[in-house]
């Protein structure tokens, strides 16, 4: 068990800077998972902290010891690699046991312990099989099991479903989490696959561009998004975005085609004039009749989504969705209006992405990390 | 990949006939002639022969002088391929970590190869000669240490030097690219499982490089039997006292100065079968039986 401490993490490659001052603190036996696209530094971060990449400047320290230059072997963190990276002339039983086997481990013992792990994931009956013979499932599962049996302080996971299909990404998710709530190791999970943070994640920290620039509960990073880039990268379908103007006089945000979308007063007095995004989720919107409601748009086309229907609209030539369980038909065209539910709209600032706060109660601030 | 197909036989029939007869004059022909003066007595200024069956084998396979140049070829083969794959698999090992200024010491370690053999064999003579080479200097300090002259373990000992040094970068460009192809996850599993970087190398690497060992060791013992002949000739002439003998050499020797082209033919017929079942083991056992996936 052990806390990972972060501080001011930079790595570069040359003159190309891929993590930028990273701050971040993984609290004891919690599951932290870092959201972002490809090449935001996320697998990196992880990477250093396994040990696997040097660290260019800053400090990464594990239970309270400084790793900076400590080899991987010294650090205590097991990990599960994107393509599992089983030992192919190993069988599986020899996969899971080589780390207790360099340890030094005696063999009936080893056998013993590699018995039990192997059990726990549901590999008893492949014991003897080499890696090629598996299938995708079962061998992640003995990457798992190879992780498990060395009673790692941290867990770290490199996108570890991704190469799985869909159905057996969900059922690996959950046993993991599973497998998280039974030996409660602290816990670091790489995915670019939002809804596997959202549902793993008691933390998650979402990275752009070599900084991070929001840590939240999943439900926060949801609700409060802290920048632009949080707002767009979470939630599906997509968040919509609007340009539009901070109005003091009419309390309001205003749009290029002059419909308004009210706001708390005192938040528009806070920032009279101000150039912003509008950010509105498609399930926090509702259809009605054209010229009733704060938008007006016209229908473009229709996406069928099973409990939903998804309506993408042309909102003065911006692509808009509006997520619907009633399912109304349209003709391509047709102009419909659109009812904003008022207390759940994001603002952020046009010149940095920043999020301006808009409700009527003042919750605590999450403060977004450099 | 796209196929192309002949409507025209006669056209297909011009294509590959460069490539048929180049094969023909440089293969099958000697090699026909081979066989046939092996079961007949040529006469050492041609014109006309007589059959003589396995009278050349027998002839052979009973002389002494035959045995110990398979001995010698069999020291040869041993100790320059395991010369020579032991110090590629290093320096093999050593570029793969890719340290520093390892792309310059790569292609340093390849450059070997484009040494023809006769080059090869004239330098380490220069550098084995036991009055001018770097030799001398401990035959000052220690009189007779060193005579390939007149020794002949000193001798083979040379040649198994010099062929080694030929073959080293050979086998390193196929252990560099083998340990090239282990995908770097498996060894950072294996950094990540607490082995150190010589166990990384023992536990992981080496086993995973199965494959490329047992064609590169095929290869460099099929090469040791064939490829020897310009080394032994410029360092040693085969000498002393048929100490460095090789088969590859003798053939030479027995031919085209003693002038038995049927003994040479016989000879060089064993050698050719012994080069064939390599080839099979190598494409039958090894290449069948070495796969992990």
């Amino acid at each position: 068990m052990a806390k990972i401490d972060i501080r001011q993490v930079r790595k570069s490659y040359g003159k190309d800077e891929v993590i930028s001052g990273v701050d971040l603190t993984v609290n004891n036996g919690e599951f932290v998972v870092i959201l972002g696209p490809s090449g935001c530094g996320k697998s990196t971060l992880l990477r250093m902290i396994a040990g696997l990449e040097d660290i260019s400047g800053g400090e990464i320290s594990i239970g309270g010891t400084v790793v900076n230059d400590l080899e991987p072997r010294q650090r205590g963190c097991a990990m599960v690699f994107q393509n599992y990276a089983l030992y192919p002339h190993m069988t599986v039983a020899e996969n899971i046991g080589y780390a207790l086997k360099v340890a030094g481990m005696k063999k009936p013992e080893r056998l013993e312990k590699v018995r039990t792990v192997a059990k726990s994931v549901g590999l008893e009956e492949f014991m003897d099989r080499k890696p090629g013979q598996l299938s995708g499932g079962q061998r992640q599962r003995v990457a798992m099991a190879r992780a498990i049996i060395r009673e790692p302080a941290v867990f770290l996971f490199d996108e570890p479903l991704s190469n799985l299909d869909a159905k057996l990404r969900v059922q690996m998710r959950h046993e993991i989490r599973r497998i998280h709530n039974r030996i409660k190791a602290t816990s670091v999970f790489v995915t670019h696959d939002q809804h596997e943070g959202m549902t793993l994640a008691d933390r998650m920290v979402i990275m752009n561009k070599g900084t991070i620039d929001q840590v939240g509960t999943p439900e926060e990073v949801y609700n409060r998004p802290a920048t632009v880039y949080v707002a767009g990268f979470i939630g599906s379908p997509a968040m919509n975005f609007l340009s539009g103007q901070i109005s003091a006089e009419q309390s309001a945000i205003v749009l290029a085609d002059d419909s308004r979308v009210e706001i708390a007063s005192e938040h528009a007095r806070a920032h009279p004039g101000a150039l912003v995004q509008l950010g509105l989720r498609p399930e926090d919107l509702t259809l009605c009749a054209p010229g009733s409601g704060h938008l007006s748009g016209t229908f473009d086309f229709y996406e069928e989504l099973g409990s939903a229907g998804l309506y993408h609209l042309m909102i003065e030539d911006v692509p808009f969705s509006v997520l619907s369980s009633a399912k109304p038909r349209f003709a391509h065209g047709d102009p419909i209006g659109v009812l904003v539910d008022t207390s759940r709209v994001h603002v952020f600032a046009a010149k940095d992405g920043r999020r301006i706060d808009t409700e009527a109660r003042i919750p605590q601030q999450m403060e977004p990390a450099e | 990949m796209r196929r192309a197909y002949f409507k025209n036989n006669w056209i297909a029939a011009l294509v590959v006939a460069p490539q048929l007869l180049i094969i023909f004059v440089f293969f099958y022909w000697p090699t026909t002639q081979a066989l046939y003066w092996a079961f007949t007595f040529e006469q050492p200024w041609g014109g006309g022969n007589e059959w003589a069956g396995f009278e050349n084998f027998r002839m052979i396979l009973t002389d002494d002088r035959y045995w110990q140049s398979i001995r010698v070829s069999i020291v040869y083969a041993a100790g320059a391929t395991i010369l020579s794959m032991g110090m590629a698999l290093i320096l093999a090992v050593f570029a793969d970590r890719q340290l520093r200024g390892y792309k310059y010491y790569r292609i340093g370690a390849i450059w070997p190869y484009a040494v023809a053999a006769p080059a090869v064999g004239l330098a380490f003579r220069f550098i084995f000669n036991p009055s001018a080479g770097i030799m001398s200097y401990v035959n000052a300090a220690f009189p007779g240490f060193w005579d390939p002259i007149l020794n002949g373990d000193h001798a083979l000992l040379m040649v198994i030097i010099a062929g080694a040094w030929k073959q080293v970068a050979y086998n390193f460009i196929f252990f560099l690219a083998g340990l090239q192809s282990i995908p770097r996850s498996l060894i950072e599993a294996g950094a990540m499982d607490g082995a150190t970087v010589l166990r990384r190398m023992g536990d992981i690497q080496l086993p995973l490089l199965a494959p490329t060992f047992f064609f590169v060791l095929v290869i460099n013992i099929t090469d040791s039997f064939t490829d020897s002949f310009g080394i032994v000739d410029t360092m040693t002439g085969g000498g002393p006292a048929r100490a460095t003998n090789l088969m590859v050499y003798k053939i030479y020797v027995d031919g085209f100065q003693g002038l038995d082209y049927s003994g040479a033919a016989a000879q060089s017929i064993i050698l050719m079968f012994l080069v064939i079942a390599l080839t099979v083991i190598q494409f039958r056992y090894i290449e069948r039986k070495v796969h992990y996936t």
